[in-house]
């Protein structure tokens, strides 16, 4: 039971994480974005290439404690949040900006659905079908309390994620940047009544959901593998977790992830972990009917 | 010449099947508005349904009802619809994207208990031995193709009618209102809610007989046959040839039907046989390369919605 939680909270950590770009393009630029998934995978797949590069570079990488990586990891990760918010970037000028211009937000997300299986079968075409690994060791689990086990990764993965969800709050509530995010987000239109460039906020939802949804793939990618349908398996959960907590609320799409995480890894010993992507849905489904604002969302 | 005969039927009897898709496709996001990102998952409710309902017994799995292929194919269409329902009631009151959310999840749902309920659906080595309507008293392989190719064009033919009549109908109408202000169809009493739900539903059904339909024709289905590439090829058939027009939705079922085995077939013969799995990524990148250059350049598509002008309002 403990070690449920546990797996769930770490799960939920990552779901968290890429809901947030989720949610925040949802009700920012009001499209349901079907690309973030390979953000995901994009976002660990430029951590894999930046540290094939360091290791020609460097000889042997030492590790940090317990970890099961050394301090290349961590410039990997600032390299690929950068380069996957630069790729959503991208996307948006190409793509998704254009088609704003003339047509509804719901061939927004056609093309996205476009672009999401065009980028996928990219990577699989760049890197190949098979899982990939950061660290092929075997990690020993410690046990912080009788009948826990968790490695030393996950503990990092945990403790990131609420560096990153922290931030993000402090970056939302005391910057003037953060708080014009809020504001359009609220209603683009009066947002831009008062001043705010709306395009500086659509390219930092872009940049912070991009950058994001990297640290959920780099995470993933260490605690599981790297797959080119890395991302795409995830997607569910990221939507049900960003409904669930209420689309538009970063912190609801962190509730919502942990909450999501937490249900998939409980109703593992009852359906098995098969169908654990099909319990995040049938929690989607029952916000949807019952409360379709979500748990922390506002509008009806 | 005999080789080319039959490869055309071929290639007509499976684009006439995802025609068929197209038209549901048409009637939900091309005349109502509603985004179906779950297309492959109705199909295979069909397909499956189908399947279970029409073969022979398989040792240690449920079904094997060996039914008439007409009672399988009308399995099929109830089955889809159902499922419809099930995505439908809860999203459809709410903001259209739900309903795209929603129904990527049901096709996504509907692909783990295909891969994994292994009583019901054989799991990852699918279901074989479907059997082909008439089979045993047409015997033979050439004829029998056109045979059901026939038979496939006929229930095409059909849909496309009934299509064409519901979307002029005063139904259809209520439909367009709907999709283009809502407030002012339900100033008017329509219940925007109602009317979505039988138009997703009907078009659901249209996609779960087309999965019967396939099922019947290849006689064996596995996971593979329903992943979301189907659903992307459905969307890109609709937007080229015209969403919001029953023949668009023709037209394009053929054309990109033709353009995916045209770059299969180029693509296999000019890559080397290692890269042979990575080319078909490449396809797939192709395609979605062509879906956006069609969205950003020409949204209409090949033919685009025509608009419909009262006879009462003309001078």
């Amino acid at each position: 039971m403990l070690q449920l939680v546990a797996d769930g909270l770490i799960q939920g950590a990552m779901v968290s994480l890429g809901a947030i770009g989720l949610t925040l393009t949802y009700s920012i630029l009001r499209f349901a974005n079907f690309t973030q998934g390979e953000f995901v995978t994009g976002g660990a797949y430029a951590a894999l290439m930046a540290l094939a590069g360091f290791a020609g570079m460097a000889q042997g990488p030492g590790k940090i404690g317990a970890l099961s990586f050394g301090w290349p990891m961590l410039i990997a990760l600032i390299i690929a949040m950068a380069a996957t918010g630069t790729l959503a970037l991208a996307i948006e000028w190409l793509l998704f900006a254009r088609l704003r211009r003339h047509g509804s937000a719901i061939t927004l997300v056609i093309a996205s659905f476009g672009a999401s299986l065009a980028l996928r079968n990219l990577i699989a075409f760049a890197f190949g079908p098979q899982p990939q690994y950061f660290s092929r060791d075997l990690q020993i689990a410690i046990q912080p309390i009788p009948g826990l086990r968790v490695t030393p990764d996950q503990l990092f993965v945990l403790g990131l994620t609420s560096v990153a969800v922290v931030s993000l709050h402090i970056f939302l509530s005391r910057t003037t940047l953060g708080r014009a995010m809020r504001a359009t987000s609220e209603n683009p239109a009066l947002a831009m009544l008062v001043g705010i460039d709306v395009r500086a906020v659509i390219r930092w939802t872009w940049l912070i959901g991009g950058a994001l949804a990297a640290v959920a793939g780099i995470f993933l990618g260490l605690t599981v593998q790297l797959r080119p349908t890395m991302g795409f398996d995830l997607l569910l959960p990221l939507f049900a977790a960003a409904i669930l907590g209420g689309i538009g609320s970063p912190y609801g799409a962190v509730l919502g992830g942990l909450l999501i995480g937490l249900a998939e890894s409980l109703s593992v010993p009852f359906v098995g972990s098969e169908y654990r992507q099909a319990v995040g849905f049938l929690v989607m489904l029952a916000a949807l009917l019952w409360r379709p604002q979500g748990l922390l969302g506002e509008r009806g | 010449m005999e080789g080319y005969v039959a490869y055309a039927v071929f290639f007509l009897t499976v684009s006439s099947i995802y025609a068929l898709v197209c038209l549901g496709l048409n009637l939900q996001w091309g005349v109502t508005g509603l985004f179906n990102v779950g297309i492959a998952g109705f199909f295979a409710v069909g397909a499956y349904t189908t399947a279970l309902l029409t073969g022979p017994d398989y040792p240690g799995q449920f079904g094997g009802f060996s039914l008439p292929v007409p009672v399988g194919w009308l399995g099929a269409l109830v089955m889809a619809g159902l499922a419809a329902l099930v995505v439908g009631i809860p999203t459809l009151r709410l903001r259209d994207d739900h309903l795209a959310i929603s129904t990527f999840g049901i096709a996504i749902v509907i692909q783990l208990v295909a891969l994994n309920f292994q009583k019901l659906t054989g799991g990852p080595l699918g279901i074989n031995f479907i059997p082909r309507p008439l089979a045993g008293t047409l015997g033979g392989s050439g004829s029998y193709g056109v045979f059901y190719l026939a038979v496939v064009a006929v229930i095409l033919a059909l849909a496309y009618a009934g299509m064409e009549r519901l979307v002029r109908s005063p139904w259809g109408r209520v439909l367009r209102a709907i999709r283009e202000d809502e407030g002012a169809a339900a100033s008017l009493g329509k219940s925007a809610a109602v009317f979505r739900l039988q138009a997703f539903v009907l078009g659901s059904t249209l996609m779960g007989l087309a999965g019967g339909m396939y099922a019947s024709f290849v006689g064996f289905i596995s996971p593979a046959d329903f992943q979301p590439i189907l659903t992307f090829q459905i969307w890109t058939m609709l937007i080229l040839g015209g969403s919001g027009n029953n023949r668009g939705a023709l037209i394009g079922a053929y054309a990109v039907w033709a353009l995916w085995s045209a770059s299969g077939a180029l693509l296999h013969a000019l890559l080397p046989a290692a890269l042979q799995v990575r080319g078909a990524a490449l396809q797939i990148v192709l395609i979605g390369l062509a879906l956006a250059i069609a969205l950003v350049l020409r949204p209409r598509g090949l033919i685009g919605e025509q608009a419909v002008v009262s006879r009462h309002a003309r001078l």
